[in-house]
């Protein structure tokens, strides 16, 4: 590990995080066949694409799903490479190293040997990795196309709207909008530390840095609580929460709900 | 330790939304009463600090990194209750946000580390800081410990998640639906990368960082729940009398319920004796329950072994010394019920925190 490279890799972290935020931001302003519907009908069409994907025991309808998506990812202008290297290849990663043993472990009609290792994948072991991996790239590429089409606020107004609790909207809200000054706060505080180290830190001073970073964090963290909550006060909060709510459906909107629905029942019935 | 989408089958997703609904509900409900208005602003930027831990790279003895939940700081700090609405939140933006961690197995997550998480660091903190001072290093130790054994705690139960998945949902041609491998292979698995790596991460951090605000922000580990103004009690802390009271007399009532127990007939299945195997009446029985499987012809070896090596003072509910079964039943049941008051008591009086000899600054 290079010397400093805890921090580089945190401080990659926060970056990120600020880069997809900025992408989701640019993507759901654009005009495309996703952002034309009312958030509502954004969230019901992908949860139920998503769990029509979980229910699917059929490789080609999942497919058929994965090829679905991708046709709304263009149509609603989403970079397919941006897809790719933000879901795709990490998935692949991922899941594929989790499902690879499958191919060998799991029992059954063995479909071919690799000569050099004497190992036989089986057919069962084949179709268990693929539902796997094929499962986890659709599900996730709809939860991805759903966050780059909507603004987050949509998304919370649309989770209202579907009895979610006041309350916890308003925390997932807040806790959305602080999440971004604390990562540039940690950022902050990470870059002055990495400014003003010479030489080599010590494994047990590098931890230390981490350790008083966060717990200074924590302390901001409190402080900022504070001042929230102060802030709310002197606005007149007294422990009701209010959101507004101005979404109106329209003809389309009841057309795209139908579609989905349609699609993600079909989906779900096919694939039994 | 995030499960994606596609790794748990729609019914344990249910389940484990289920489970992790009852502890936002209890936890909600907790909070906004100890905390009031002030509930909602603390949770959400205790939340967005959690989040922003996650993404801290701990670094680790040997040279390597890992990534911290931030869980038994939160759970130390906050309290329960608190711990599990923060962390939860946190998990909702990374799955929502992010796509860090499913959907469908957002309640799943939120259960393994929220919940499961909270509770263990809480406890094995209380338990392993004991009475100790509130500056003293004990409770630095009792924060790694209590890091290190939450954090696999939680992904013990993610690995038992994954591995009854082959189990339960296959197809006819024996191929796994969901996560494909079984417990033998899930847990080893996922318990290898915990026990060293994200273990020692979250042991670092939260050894870390209580060492930190031992020296720095005392307040924040003096009564926990104390942190936002020094006035509101933790909730897991508060001596709800009314509740306690409930408790009583549901445990009393139980007791009393305890000889309807004596109405099930035969023993449960699974739980034979070596004697039941030999016996062909309770043999005939379990052939009847196991769907006509025969058990096996001789008693497997290591069940005659194991058999002999505990002998239980009460050997099926009725003490040798009385001769009424149902008395027998009942006494038994006090004895147990006693036992765990006796238990429960001894661990809130050692795991009860410092009072006044160690005052707060």
């Amino acid at each position: 590990m290079s010397q400093h490279s805890f921090i580089e890799s945190t401080l990659q972290a926060f970056t990120g995080a600020f880069s997809k935020a900025l992408q989701s931001e640019h993507t759901a302003n654009q005009p495309g066949l996703l952002q034309l519907l009312d958030p509502r009908v954004r969230v019901i069409g992908m949860l139920a694409l998503v769990v029509s994907v979980i229910i699917c025991r059929r490789l080609d309808v999942i497919a058929a799903l994965l090829l679905t998506t991708v046709l709304i990812a263009v149509a609603s202008r989403v970079s397919l490479v941006s897809l790719a290297t933000r879901v795709w290849f990490v998935i692949l990663g991922f899941t594929g190293l989790i499902a690879l043993p499958a191919l060998f472990l799991i029992p059954g009609t063995p479909v071919f040997v690799l000569p050099a290792l004497r190992l036989s994948v089986s057919a069962q072991g084949l179709r268990t990795a693929s539902l796997l991996v094929l499962r986890v790239e659709t599900a996730a590429t709809l939860t991805t196309l759903l966050v780059l089409c909507t603004p987050w606020t949509h998304i919370l107004k649309a989770l209202r709207s579907l009895r979610l609790p006041a309350e916890v909207v308003t925390m997932l809200a807040m806790t959305h909008r602080y999440v971004f000054l604390l990562i540039e706060t940690a950022n902050q505080m990470f870059e002055s530390r990495q400014s003003r180290a010479v030489g080599k830190l010590p494994g047990s001073e590098q931890r230390k840095v981490t350790a008083r970073t966060a717990g200074v964090l924590l302390s901001k963290s409190i402080e900022l609580s504070h001042e929230v909550y102060l802030a709310m006060l002197s606005r007149g909060f007294h422990g009701e929460v209010y959101l507004l709510n101005d979404f109106r459906m329209r003809l389309r909107d009841y057309l795209g709900l139908t579609a989905f629905i349609c699609v993600g029942g079909l989906a779900a019935w096919m694939g039994r | 330790m995030h499960i994606p989408d596609g790794y748990l089958s729609p019914s344990t997703c249910a389940t484990l939304y289920a489970f992790a609904a009852t502890g936002w509900y209890s936890a909600l409900k907790r909070i906004k009463r100890m905390l009031a208005t002030r509930a909602i602003p603390l949770i959400s930027v205790l939340a967005a600090f959690s989040f922003v831990v996650m993404m801290f790279n701990v670094p680790l003895p040997g040279g390597t990194t890992g990534h911290a939940v931030g869980v038994t700081v939160a759970a130390i700090v906050l309290g329960p209750w608190g711990s599990i609405l923060a962390i939860s939140i946190a998990l909702a933006i990374q799955a929502l946000f992010f796509g860090d961690g499913g959907i469908t197995t957002l309640g799943a997550n939120c259960f393994n580390m929220a919940v499961v998480g909270s509770f263990v660091a809480c406890g094995v903190y209380r338990l392993a800081a004991a009475r100790s001072g509130i500056r003293s290093r004990r409770r630095v130790l009792a924060a790694a410990i209590a890091g290190y054994v939450s954090i696999n705690a939680a992904a013990f139960v993610t690995a038992l998640e994954f591995g009854i998945q082959p189990t339960l949902f296959h197809d006819g041609s024996g191929t796994p639906l969901y996560a494909p491998y079984p417990l033998h292979v899930a847990v080893p698995a996922m318990m290898l990368g915990h026990l060293t790596l994200a273990g020692l991460a979250e042991a670092v951090i939260s050894a870390g960082m209580v060492s930190y605000l031992q020296r720095a922000d005392l307040g924040l580990l003096g009564e926990a729940g104390n942190l936002a103004t020094g006035s509101a009690p933790i909730p897991a802390m508060v001596n709800n009398g009314r509740s306690l009271r409930r408790l009583w007399w549901a445990v009393a009532l139980l007791l009393v319920c305890t000889p309807i127990g004596i109405l099930a007939a035969g023993t449960a299945w699974g739980e034979w004796s070596s004697a039941d195997l030999m016996n062909a009446k309770t043999r005939a029985q379990i052939e009847a329950a196991s769907g006509n499987h025969a058990p096996p012809v001789s008693v497997p070896t290591g069940l005659q072994k194991l058999s002999t090596v505990w002998t239980a003072p009460f050997p099926g509910y009725a003490p040798r010394f009385i001769k009424s079964p149902a008395f027998g039943y009942s006494l038994s049941a006090m004895f147990g019920a006693g036992l765990l008051v006796v238990v429960s008591l001894t661990a809130r009086v050692i795991g009860r925190r410092p009072n006044a000899r160690n005052p707060r600054p």
